[in-house]
């Protein structure tokens, strides 16, 4: 095998981790960036949407609406959550926004188990998506999970950089990201901006959550979790409240992950989330602003 | 820098002499910080077209006025009147949508955005959304340095370039009041000539505007009337001519003694 397309198959691989990752990052990073508020029940919004989608496709949905619903019902979850538990704790020092948001994923994923159990379920799909793609006497692999995957998250930011740049919502959000009190001074309606971005982060959770589901078939309460970690590691070292610095982060971590596992010996794979994790140590310990994030000079 | 026309929606009042109700009437205003008092039964009043300033040491509660009035903070008691409507508990974006805009103390720009996004978002609030591109076209004619620098971050200009934005960006609320918290701030002695030259133009197309300034002699030259401001009370207050030739008196309500 080659060494070329050994490092292509890599690349597939860590495009379509890291797509995951950069959806979960840019959504914490939105709602951090306008709340200043490290949101834990982010990740359940990939669980959120994900059931969404199963129940859809029992209820005999086709497997389109049903992410389309899905994707719906997470954004959906996310404005409820915020008017429910975080809007009357806005204001309330960081600690408090934190512990809500731990109580918020304790009792999501506490209505998952009750609702769905603990276990896992099956995520079906539908044959067209079932199958994969050989190159190169199957040297290359790729799934039709992976070009969904990447075709999908491209269309998100795409989206998503139209509207953070050409809207007057999305620009009012970047504002409002940048200096609270001075968007009040201009008259931004803070409360719709902060609603906005709950929908959209948590729709884009909510999309992560159901590639999720596609690319291992299976869905549980918990799947949240690990993603969520991973994905503020990804925010982190981009620079946290900054959208591009989650975009990039969240790619270079999947491409880090992948590289552990592909070109490291075998016996430094299990390691892979305890390097992750040291990585965010040292990003927080000598580069705190990460990448993307300048702080900004005084101007006299 | 080019003359400023501003469009006026009714005919422009000339200053105070026969205007029977005040465009801006604070009453016994009372604001606390926690359980520190910061203003203390102040009332003032400004009538359309009409400039006054709000002089007074640091802490004198200034500029916690404006944010009150702006809705950024709660009275703890007292009346805030627009237009003889009460605003004192309105959100600020209801505050801005009525007319009261506000041009922060440091300016306070959106810098990772462009100069003409900026601009932009000054309209956000603004309920009457026709002639906005002319009220562009107005500031770009006032400031020609924005229109060169349109497509730049806010925070890669300099500090009067900032500041003509942070102008610029209140006016595009079309406000009937323009509240001004330290326009002279942390300026070049002649970038502060220029901006007074500027509020100058601004007054006399119309411009209603409440003032808070350190520069006791530009403001006084600027407006029509001042209130001085000390520990939470007002002090003095009266026609600012009066209050230039009458500068001990001045000294003595910045500092607390009689003369």
């Amino acid at each position: 095998m080659s060494i070329e397309l050994y490092i292509t198959q890599q690349l597939i691989n860590a495009i379509s981790l890291g797509s995951l990752y950069a959806l979960v990052a840019i959504g914490l990073s939105m709602i951090f960036g306008i709340l200043r508020m490290a949101n834990f029940a982010h990740g359940d919004m990939m669980m959120v949407g994900a059931f969404a989608t199963l129940v859809l496709q029992w209820a005999g949905c086709n497997f389109g609406w049903a992410v389309v619903g899905g994707i719906a019902v997470g954004a959906l979850a996310g404005v409820l959550v915020e008017r429910v538990a975080y809007r009357p704790v806005r204001g309330a020092p960081e600690v408090t926004m934190l512990l809500t948001s731990f109580a918020v994923t304790y009792i999501l994923e506490n209505l998952g188990i009750l609702i769905f159990t603990s276990s896992p379920r099956n995520f079906p799909l539908p044959d067209w998506l079932n199958s994969a793609f050989q190159l190169f006497d199957g040297q290359i692999t790729f799934t039709q999970i992976n070009i969904l995957t990447v075709v999908l998250t491209t269309v998100a930011l795409a989206a998503l950089g139209w509207f953070v740049t050409r809207t007057d919502v999305g620009l009012g959000m970047r504002a409002a990201a940048e200096d609270m009190p001075a968007a009040h001074l201009v008259g931004l309606d803070v409360n719709r901006l902060i609603v906005v971005a709950f929908a959209i982060a948590s729709g884009f959770a909510g999309l992560a959550g159901i590639l999720w589901a596609a690319q291992s078939g299976v869905v549980d309460p918990r799947m949240g979790f690990t993603p969520l970690l991973k994905a503020f590691v990804g925010a982190i070292i981009g620079g946290f409240g900054s959208i591009p610095g989650a975009l990039i982060g969240g790619y270079l971590l999947g491409a880090l992950e992948v590289s552990i596992v592909a070109f490291l010996p075998s016996q430094v794979s299990p390691y892979r989330d305890a390097i992750v994790f040291a990585l965010l140590i040292a990003f927080l310990l000598f580069r705190p602003n990460g990448l993307m994030k300048r702080t900004q000079e005084v101007k006299l | 820098m080019a003359t400023l026309e501003l469009a006026h929606d009714g005919p422009s009042v000339p200053a105070r002499e026969g205007a029977t109700r005040a465009l801006l009437e604070v009453s016994d205003l009372h604001v606390n910080y926690g359980t520190v008092a910061a203003v203390r039964g102040v009332s003032l009043s400004v009538a359309a077209g009409e400039v006054v300033a709000l002089l007074g040491a640091n802490g004198a509660g200034k500029s916690t006025m404006l944010r009150t009035i702006s809705g950024l903070i709660r009275p703890r008691s007292g009346s805030i009147m627009l237009d003889g409507k009460a605003i004192h508990r309105l959100p600020p974006v209801k505050i801005v949508g009525l007319g009261v805009a506000h041009c922060p103390e440091g300016r306070r720009l959106f810098g990772s955005l462009t100069v003409a996004e900026n601009l932009r978002l000054g309209s956000a609030a603004r309920v009457d959304r026709t002639g906005l591109a002319e009220e562009r076209e107005r500031i770009y004619t006032t400031f020609p340095i924005l229109r060169e620098r349109m497509t730049q971050p806010a925070g890669t200009l300099s500090g009067g370039e900032q500041q003509m934005l942070a102008l610029g960006r209140a006016l595009m609320a079309k406000p009937r009041v323009l509240l001004l918290d330290e326009p002279s701030l942390g300026l070049a002695p002649l970038l502060v000539k220029q901006i007074f030259r500027t509020l100058a133009e601004f007054k006399a197309a119309g411009v209603t505007m409440l003032v808070v300034e350190q520069n006791i002699n530009l403001a006084l030259d600027l407006a029509d009337r001042a209130y001085v401001l000390r520990t939470g009370e007002v002090s003095l207050a009266g026609p600012a001519a009066d209050l230039k030739t009458d500068y001990e008196k001045v000294a003595a309500a910045y500092l607390g003694v009689r003369p």
